[in-house]
């Protein structure tokens, strides 16, 4: 691979050794533990270039794609939910629950084709793959401030949020109508509170708190779906990097993407314990 | 006699739900199609010596330029896109069911080990069940596949294994902390039962019905799983049938108006997952009353 395929048996050796990997793997380990450490994670096999860089540079994309997509399945998935709660023989709420049956049957790849296949290629709406025209900031490179940039956000956007959302609907659903039934909201009616403070501020805020959990819990799920959505759009994103690392065995990159969704899972995990404490008052952390 | 009743029971329920009869009926005939697969399929589309790359890129029979040899039509090398599904549904049955048969099975064992003996055994076993639920079982299958040096259906099925695990441990662990403080179990103890007795003779048959319910819901999910890995290339290899590999070469064509090539595939993919959900509300609801289906 690093010395090509009509490399000499010398040619691999020499390779071998230059990156240590004729060392046992016990020592190969502690000197990358030593290094990742510094925050080293070694060189690109392929471009010769910082894995880490490499990888931060794509960040910026996937950071767009997975922000938006979370907010999609948030507002739209919880205001769906409250609404099927609150009317759960309308015609309306059957559509919803129908919908979000087929947001959890339908795999998220097969949503993105289906959605390029309709918007892109039938109707020739939007743009099917790509990020579109972007706005260098510093170091971060911004599909948000084009309006290029936001028609190539929406079908990718969409398919990642879809499974996400269709979960945080149901689960709105059921905690809603377990919550609409207490004494608590009863009497929020009975003393004359506006609806909307009713459903929002009494009812919502209680089934917020499995919601969130739910929502935390499953970021790893969203960090493989924005794989499989970034490889469908061609999203210049860290996903599409680790699957061309992948067909290249382009390990030190395959690794970094690895300890980074570590961090990022690690970190989503404590911000979702704090807030816990937010969303219920009752609970504090000493 | 109780056993008779019970089994009554659920064949009486299961004739008065229109829709598990249908995902049950829909399952048996997607079964009976990859199981003769060989025999009914028109060609076989990993024979080298029945492909023509001449016939590449046909549309479906019924069209314009279709021959009734290939009736949905054929992908860029000349394969028939009937006979693949059918062989891609092979592939799909096949990992789905080893994933859901060897993934139960090593959850139950360590996740009752761990809820019975407790201690450090059982601290060790959930941290690592927690490590790998919170990578989630998709993420966690893409960069095991990632870092093998070769993938073939038995890598597939072992990623999808070493990622999957952990729901039937922690539910398993969960009952069996319950279970393990009734008084027949002590009086077991007393009589001197062996512990493996203990475990697998009084507490499994009474952790096991929510298992079954949810190797139904996982069925469907290890299917989707499966077919998401194939479609990004870190799946079964390209020399075996796969639904989700057709939609990934179908998906370059969709811009030249080819649409057979992901829609059968993909039609079937949602019809199977549909089915299997279908026939497990159903289940979900029999073993466990109190979750009764909501409107």
């Amino acid at each position: 691979m690093l010395a090509g395929k009509y490399a000499t048996q010398q040619e691999r050796e020499q390779v071998r050794v230059a990156y240590g990997l004729d060392k046992p793997f016990y020592v190969q380990y502690t000197v990358f533990l030593g290094n990742a450490i510094k925050g080293n994670f070694g060189k690109s096999y392929v471009s010769q270039v910082d894995a880490l860089d490499t990888i931060l540079e794509r960040f910026p994309a996937t950071f767009e794609l997975a922000l938006s997509a979370i907010m999609i399945s948030f507002i739209i998935g919880v205001s769906m939910g409250v609404v099927v709660s609150l009317k759960p023989g309308a015609a309306l709420s059957r559509i919803i629950m129908a919908g979000s049956l087929g947001g959890i049957s339908i795999p998220t790849f097969l949503m993105g084709i289906i959605w390029v296949m309709v918007f892109a290629v039938y109707l020739e709406w939007l743009p099917p793959f790509g990020r579109g025209d972007t706005v260098q900031i510093g170091s971060w490179r911004t599909g948000f401030l084009t309006l290029d940039g936001w028609k190539h956000l929406i079908m990718p956007a969409l398919t990642l949020s879809g499974y996400q959302l269709a979960v945080l609907l149901r689960l709105t659903r059921a905690g809603m109508r377990e919550v609409l039934g207490e004494e608590y909201i009863k009497t929020a009616w009975a003393k004359g509170l506006s609806p909307f403070k009713v459903i929002v501020k009494h009812a919502l805020r209680n089934v917020l708190i499995p919601v969130v959990t739910i929502a935390g819990l499953s970021f790893g799920e969203l960090i493989a779906f924005s794989i499989v959505t970034e490889s469908i759009f061609q999203w210049p994103g860290m996903g599409s990097l680790l699957l061309v690392s992948i067909f290249e065995t382009d390990h030190p990159v395959i690794v970094t993407y690895i300890m980074l969704a570590a961090f990022i899972i690690l970190a989503i995990n404590i911000l979702v314990d704090l807030l816990y404490g937010w969303l219920n008052p009752r609970i504090q952390y000493d | 006699m109780i056993s008779r009743l019970q089994e009554n029971q659920f064949v009486y329920s299961f004739l008065r739900d229109p829709s598990a009869i249908l995902g049950a009926a829909l399952m048996v005939v997607f079964a009976f199609c990859a199981i003769f697969a060989p025999l009914i399929a028109p060609m076989d589309p990993y024979d080298l010596t029945s492909i023509d790359l001449g016939n590449f890129l046909l549309t479906p029979g019924w069209m314009d330029g279709g021959s009734m040899n290939f009736p949905l039509g054929t992908d860029d090398q000349g394969r028939g896109i009937l006979s693949t599904m059918l062989f891609g549904l092979r592939t799909s049955l096949l990992v789905g069911f080893t994933v859901v048969v060897v993934a139960s099975i090593s959850g139950i064992i360590l996740g009752m080990v761990g809820g019975y003996y407790g201690g450090m055994l059982d601290a060790i076993i959930m941290r690592c069940a927690d490590t790998v639920f919170s990578f989630s079982t998709t993420l966690l299958a893409i960069l095991l596949l990632g870092v093998f040096e070769s993938r073939n259906i038995w890598t597939v099925v072992f990623a999808i294994c070493i990622a999957g695990w952990v729901k039937y441990a922690r539910t398993i662990r969960g009952s069996v902390l319950e279970v393990k403080e009734n008084a027949y179990v002590t009086a077991a103890k007393a009589s001197g039962a062996r512990d493996f007795r203990i475990l697998f003779r009084h507490i499994l048959p009474n952790v096991l019905p929510p298992i079954f319910v949810l190797m139904a819901v996982d069925l469907a999910v290890v299917i989707m799983l499966e077919s998401t890995l194939s479609f990004l290339g870190v799946g079964v290899p390209i020399t075996e049938p796969s639904l989700g590999m057709m939609i990934a070469i179908g998906k370059n064509y969709i811009y030249a108006g080819m649409w057979w090539m992901v829609l059968f595939p993909g039609m079937t993919l949602i019809l199977l997952v549909v089915a299997i959900n279908l026939f497990s509300d159903w289940l979900r609801d029999e073993m466990n009353p109190k979750l009764a289906r909501q409107a």
